[in-house]
């Protein structure tokens, strides 16, 4: 392994022990929202391969959040399906949708694909609340407790438990990041970065650039369905208002701040943005507003993120 | 009642849903034909139009009337300075970068949306039609008002062609839509231009809010579906096309006021979304123009 690699592997590997140790020093209330935000981070790393890595500015990701967590909630409240199964309903949920959207949405480019990716978004919103009968729409379903327990071999975990919750929300945030990491260091990930650089010269040198960014499509999906999936099964909460456009805007902001096609990137912006909306909110209830003027100020003054700059600035290896 | 007398009160809404429909989409096609601009705050600046409608007309007291001119005069203006102001400070500095521009409006959309939520309040408020008569029908009684939205939409509309075509400004419009660098080399000020059809874009969405507010009320919400209809009418339409804006307009605001009338308004909704999302993956040309790339 070259030195920047193994410089990479230190730095991620530092960053999930320090989340470890987090979990046993951090007051409740913090603990709460970083269980929060790992989940969240999983949706935006999601959403950075799409975008970060393969320079799909997608502005629908949220269909994909609120398919694995409807495959996943709705599987549990009414059907009475354990935790494992109704995760992999959300992600099964979430590969399909991607799939199909990913199918007649790239065959657009550019401002087309945005507002195809949007639509298709609000279809799927409006349809949440067509179904009211069995989504009861933005009022949403509260998972039973008894419900919420993951089962492994030989021990029953209580996801309602605080500890627990952390440390489920931190697997996943680890086992995604694993995989992302070594997925933009695989060729299929350095296919995606040219494909964004340069699309036209991939399909010259026989690549098959549709190919490449569906399945794209369908890893990312699969990543943000696995975060809704986990975060209905962790918070209880199944509604409407996580498959609207404000979820599709949410990720782009956190990928955009914490650095575009960048593997810690995610994690940066989203926790950076919950602390911004945290403190605003003492001081006023319009918390869009935050994220209104801290949109326009990254794509003003700082286009390349958090750690987008670092890696320009200093940390040239950084991945 | 008759379906006859039905389906007759179902295509006059839907005439007056078309008429307001066209001159938000009219704005909404200009920013995007000239600038290249996907303006998704587009639908704040109709809200903000009806918000400010509000405003202006529970300034004065007297006949209605009055309040309703005011408003219909400085609402737009208003928020055309907003949009003027905007342009400036934000989307000339991002060099109209389509995908930065996307971000720093959805950005827009949100301060928009909390400043009228935190100045104006979550109720719907209604401000008064300028003058109270119903046309009597032999089936129903029909506002009089309404019929003259249709009226003044279209007057507001020739009056946008007539600045596109027949004056100075508007072939400057014109020559910066059509090629940008050329007409840079030609001494036209290509960034006033810019925020002069950004303005425009946001004052016609603006006229056309001031039109609807005294038969729907205003609230900070209200800005979502008209973003949603413009989008469709313009990618129907065809972008840059005006003719093609102003059918879509009327297919999609006839099909609308007569759809809701028969199905579940969120299935037709839905239906159309779908629709539209389908017409541009397969047509992505519209039904009249030309691509949106």
């Amino acid at each position: 392994m070259t030195r920047a690699g193994a410089r990479n592997l230190l730095l991620h590997g530092a960053v999930l022990v320090l989340l470890f140790a987090l979990n046993f020093v951090l007051p409740e209330y913090h603990r709460g929202i970083l269980s929060r935000v790992m989940v969240l981070a999983v949706f935006a790393m999601g959403y950075n391969l799409a975008f970060g890595y393969t320079g799909l500015l997608s502005l629908g990701h949220a269909m994909f959040f609120a398919a694995g967590l409807y495959g996943a909630g709705l599987t549990i409240y009414h059907l009475g399906w354990s935790v494992w199964p109704a995760f992999g309903a959300g992600l099964l949920a979430g590969g399909v949708v991607a799939a199909a959207i990913g199918f007649l949405a790239l065959r657009t480019t550019g401002v087309a694909f945005m507002i195809v990716t949007l639509m298709f978004a609000q279809v799927f919103y409006l349809g949440t609340l067509y179904f009211t009968t069995y989504t009861r729409g933005e009022e949403g379903l509260i998972l039973p407790q008894a419900s919420r327990k993951l089962e492994l071999p030989g021990a029953e975990l209580i996801l309602t438990d605080p500890a627990v919750r952390y440390m489920t929300a931190l697997t996943l945030f680890a086992a995604v990041l694993v995989g992302i990491f070594l997925l933009v260091r695989s060729s299929f990930g350095r296919a995606l970065v040219a494909i964004r650089e340069n699309e036209e010269r991939m399909r010259m040198l026989g690549y098959d650039v549709f190919a490449n960014k569906l399945l794209a499509m369908i890893v990312s999906g699969v990543i943000c369905a696995a975060a809704g999936a986990a975060y209905a099964v962790l918070f209880g909460y199944v509604g409407s208002g996580f498959a609207a456009i404000q979820y599709s805007i949410l990720p782009l902001l956190w990928v955009l701040l914490g650095g575009a096609a960048t593997t810690l990137g995610p994690l940066i912006g989203t926790l950076f943005m919950f602390y911004v909306i945290d403190i605003a909110s003492g001081l006023t209830r319009a918390h869009l507003l935050v994220v209104g003027i801290a949109l326009i100020l990254v794509v003003l003054y700082f286009p390349k993120g958090i750690a987008g700059t670092i890696r320009e600035r200093w940390l040239r290896w950084l991945q | 009642m008759a379906f006859g007398p039905y389906f007759l009160l179902a295509t006059l809404e839907g005439l007056v849903t078309a008429a307001v429909l066209a001159l938000t989409a009219l704005g909404l096609s200009l920013v995007f034909g000239v600038m290249r601009v996907v303006n998704v705050a587009h639908g704040e600046f109709y809200m903000l139009g009806a918000v400010l409608a509000w405003w202006l007309a529970s300034l004065v007291s007297g006949h209605p009337a009055i309040g309703f001119l005011l408003a219909l005069i400085v609402s737009p203006l208003l928020v055309a300075a907003v949009a003027f102001l905007a342009e400036r400070l934000v989307l000339s500095r991002l060099k109209y970068e389509p995908e930065a521009t996307i971000v720093a409006t959805i950005g827009l959309l949100y301060i928009i949306q909390q400043l009228a939520l935190t100045f104006y309040g979550p109720e719907a408020r209604p401000v008064r039609a300028p003058f109270d008569m119903r046309i009597a029908l032999p089936w129903f009684g029909y506002s009089a008002y309404k019929l003259s939205v249709i009226g003044m939409a279209v007057l507001l509309m020739l009056a946008t062609w007539i600045l596109l075509t027949r004056t100075k400004i508007g072939l400057l419009m014109r020559a910066t839509q059509s090629d940008r660098e050329t007409a840079l080399a030609f001494g036209i000020p290509v960034g006033r231009v810019y925020a002069g059809v950004f303005a425009l874009g946001a004052g016609l969405a603006a006229v056309a809010a001031v039109l609807i507010v005294p038969t729907q009320q205003a609230h900070y919400l209200m800005g979502l579906d008209p973003l949603l209809l413009s989008f469709i009418v313009v990618i129907i339409g065809g972008l840059g096309s005006l003719r093609g804006t102003l059918v879509a307009a009327l297919l999609i605001g006839l099909s609308d006021g007569i759809i809701s009338m028969f199905f579940s308004p969120t299935l037709a909704k839905m239906l159309a979304t779908l629709l539209v999302a389908l017409v541009l993956v397969f047509r992505p040309q519209g039904l009249f123009g030309t691509a949106m790339r």
